[in-house]
């Protein structure tokens, strides 16, 4: 996958160029409903969001925390398929040229066939994909059908991945490399963990200027923005946050709520 | 046939390691320290030490002779792991997995349970050991093994209720998975059955696989050198893998028993082998039960040992490969051969190992006397009395 051709690398190039970091944003798709994940993705754009992450629920979210796993299970409720999911996709790349990166579990891109998976993505607009259950060792196939259709696969690394499997991971890795801030699961943490700042230097320093480093998994303010971004993130990632504050505005404001919400964490990234 | 030790931690093109990257240097760690004690000499004088004199190994493979004649067919022989320690096959997996933690120096035992036995086998092998354990049960579960749930608060282990998914084994693995990743640094998870990411798998057949070769042994005092055939229930397939590994090379009939819970043809069963195609869950690549979009499908089964929508990686190979074959016993025979086997031979099975006595029942009169079918009767049915009394007077 050529690095220099993607969204998602022409985006952190334009950011670099203005000095400033990438603001990423994670929703539950259909959650919700799907027109409020329309409601929301048009605020994070005008809110100045650079990547948007559309996370497809799966049965079994072992990675993620309360808050993702009720979307999920609420999404799923409503019987969101990922034929419907690839149409939403769609729909927003006819309004916009943001990047779109899907969140999900391996089981739903291996059960399609990751060759069909990835066609039908890239078709769509979906520039790259993120699964916290894909390892790099039973990735071959999985890359192999990400590179054929020009989809930056994401791969995330931890406070505790050696030194010699960052580098790994780091080749395997096109767009950005996501970095889980804490031992958990996904979801609003209170405070900033020294091991956190730690991991995100290692990192920045093994994986070296060439790919970017967004760090994600309880970052929730425009205070946790400042302080990634002041230690060296290339990117932050909002998701639990945001689901929350979706779900406390009622419908009809979910556009502009989203929207300010983002610029205030947009205006920590310059 | 038989793969001792996968180095690529596949059974053909089953098993591997789906895992959050976070848990990636405590699978290492696992797989090393294994590895490094598995062979070692005091590692395993000490498991044996525990097995023989805590748990009550080895178990009679006693003859069931009223229930044969009443067949009037095969012999058959039951290996009686419902006479271990806490009344089933589970306690040789904790012990050997609660050794192994603490010679890595973990001080905390987290756990996943279904029917409970698991649990319990985790809360005693911890009491024993000096260790701390905790264990995520559904809240279905609980509530239809809440005997169980007892046992565990009175082995001072701390039972956390999970409430979501369909609140069985399934969600407990799930919910054992997110607590591992967080307390990852001094947790060590004690999964019970041969599921989960590469090492588990092999690591729980092995620990099992004392209950197959006994068997053989004992086979010798009957003047055979294997069983004829064998029968073990299959959930995620501990107990069964257990039985079947020793004797993969030798000419015995395997078969593995899955629970069709209401019948294969409605849907509501966790005949995983029988009606389920390939993919990805709790950290292996392995036959599962899902809709065409890749959920995972809810279960059901009477036994809440087999409610679950997996199975262990080493059983989609062998099915695959065609050397054992895996029938299924819905929910009705099963409390029919519970009931059998009470009447006739005085021993109260579990539901789960009821699933094998129904099988056994079915093939027993297709054979001849000289033949000898050995079944695995992996637990006592104390904690399934209260669910066959609803059930027999719901429908018999």
């Amino acid at each position: 996958m050529s690095r220099k051709t993607s969204r998602i690398n022409k985006k952190f190039a334009e950011l670099a160029q203005k000095n400033e970091k990438a603001l990423i944003t994670y929703l539950m798709v259909g959650y919700p409903t799907q027109k409020s994940t329309f409601d929301a993705i048009r605020g994070l754009i005008r809110g100045g969001a650079d990547i948007i992450e559309l996370g497809f629920p799966f049965s079994d979210p072992l990675a993620d925390g309360p808050v993702i796993q009720n979307a999920s299970t609420r999404s799923l409720e409503k019987n969101i398929k990922m034929g419907q999911f690839l149409a939403m996709a769609r729909k927003i790349r006819k309004e916009s040229d943001i990047p779109l990166v899907l969140m999900t579990y391996t089981n739903l891109l291996y059960r399609r066939g990751y060759d069909r998976f990835f066609k039908a993505a890239k078709t769509a607009g979906i520039d790259g994909v993120i699964t916290p259950d894909m390892t790099i060792e039973e990735s071959r196939e999985y890359l192999k059908a990400a590179k054929k259709h020009k989809i930056d696969t994401i791969f995330l690394v931890s406070p505790n991945t050696t030194k010699p499997r960052l580098r790994k991971i780091a080749r395997q890795t096109t767009g950005f490399l996501y970095l889980v801030s804490v031992f958990g699961t996904t979801g609003v943490r209170t405070k900033i963990q020294n091991y956190t700042i730690n991991a995100l230097r290692n990192t920045k320093k093994t994986v070296g200027a060439g790919l970017p480093v967004g760090i994600g998994f309880g970052v929730s303010t425009p205070n946790d923005v400042k302080h990634y971004v002041k230690n060296g993130a290339d990117a932050v990632i909002i998701g639990s946050a945001l689901i929350r504050l979706i779900e406390k505005t009622p419908a009809s404001e979910i556009e502009s709520k989203v929207a300010n919400f983002a610029r205030k964490l947009k205006a920590e990234t310059k | 046939m038989k793969i001792k030790f996968p180095k690529d931690g596949r059974f053909g093109e089953f098993g591997g390691k789906y895992i959050p990257e976070t848990l990636v240097p405590a699978i290492e760690e696992l797989e090393s320290s294994y590895l490094r004690y598995k062979n070692d000499q005091s590692f395993k004088k000490e498991l044996n030490y525990y097995l023989t004199e805590y748990a009550g190994r080895p178990t009679p493979l006693y003859y069931a002779k009223n229930l044969s004649e009443k067949i009037g067919g095969a012999k058959i022989y039951l290996k009686r792991e419902d006479l271990l320690h806490g009344g089933a096959h589970k306690i040789n997996n904790t012990l050997g997995q609660a050794l192994l933690a603490k010679r890595m120096g973990k001080t905390r035992i987290i756990a996943e349970t279904g029917a409970g036995q698991h649990g319990v086998a985790t809360a005693m092998a911890c009491a024993c050991l000096g260790l701390k354990a905790e264990v995520y049960m559904g809240l279905r579960d609980t509530v239809r093994q809440r005997l169980n749930v007892f046992r565990m608060n009175l082995l001072g282990c701390h039972v956390h209720t999970v409430e979501s998914g369909s609140q069985t084994l399934k969600d407990a693995i799930n919910e054992a998975i997110r607590d591992w990743i967080t307390n990852v640094n001094d947790t060590y998870y004690l999964l019970g059955s041969a599921v989960g990411p590469h090492p588990y798998p092999v690591m729980v057949r092995d620990f099992q696989s004392i209950i197959g070769r006994e068997i053989l042994q004992q086979m010798k005092k009957i003047g055979k050198s294997h069983p004829d055939t064998v029968i073990a229930c299959v959930g995620g397939g501990s107990n069964a893998i257990g039985t079947f590994y020793p004797m993969i090379d030798t000419d015995t009939e395997i078969i593995g028993v899955e629970a069709a819970g209401e019948g294969l043809e409605t849907g509501h069963h966790s005949a995983t082998l029988n009606a389920g195609s390939k993919g990805v869950l709790h950290g292996m690549m392995t036959y599962l039960l899902q809709d065409t979009e890749g959920q995972i499908k809810e279960t059901h089964s009477i036994s809440a040992g087999l409610d679950y929508p997996g199975v262990g990686p080493e059983h989609s190979y062998l099915k695959d490969t065609r050397r054992v074959r895996y029938a299924s016993a819905t929910d009705d025979e099963v409390i029919r051969a519970f009931l059998l086997l009470t009447k006739t031979e005085g021993i109260i099975p579990a539901l789960e190992s009821a699933h094998a006595i129904a099988h056994a029942v079915k093939i027993a009169k297709k054979k001849q006397k000289s033949d000898s079918i050995v079944v695995t009767l992996s637990g006592r049915g104390d904690k399934d009395v209260e669910v066959v009394e609803e059930y027999v007077k719901k429908n018999f």
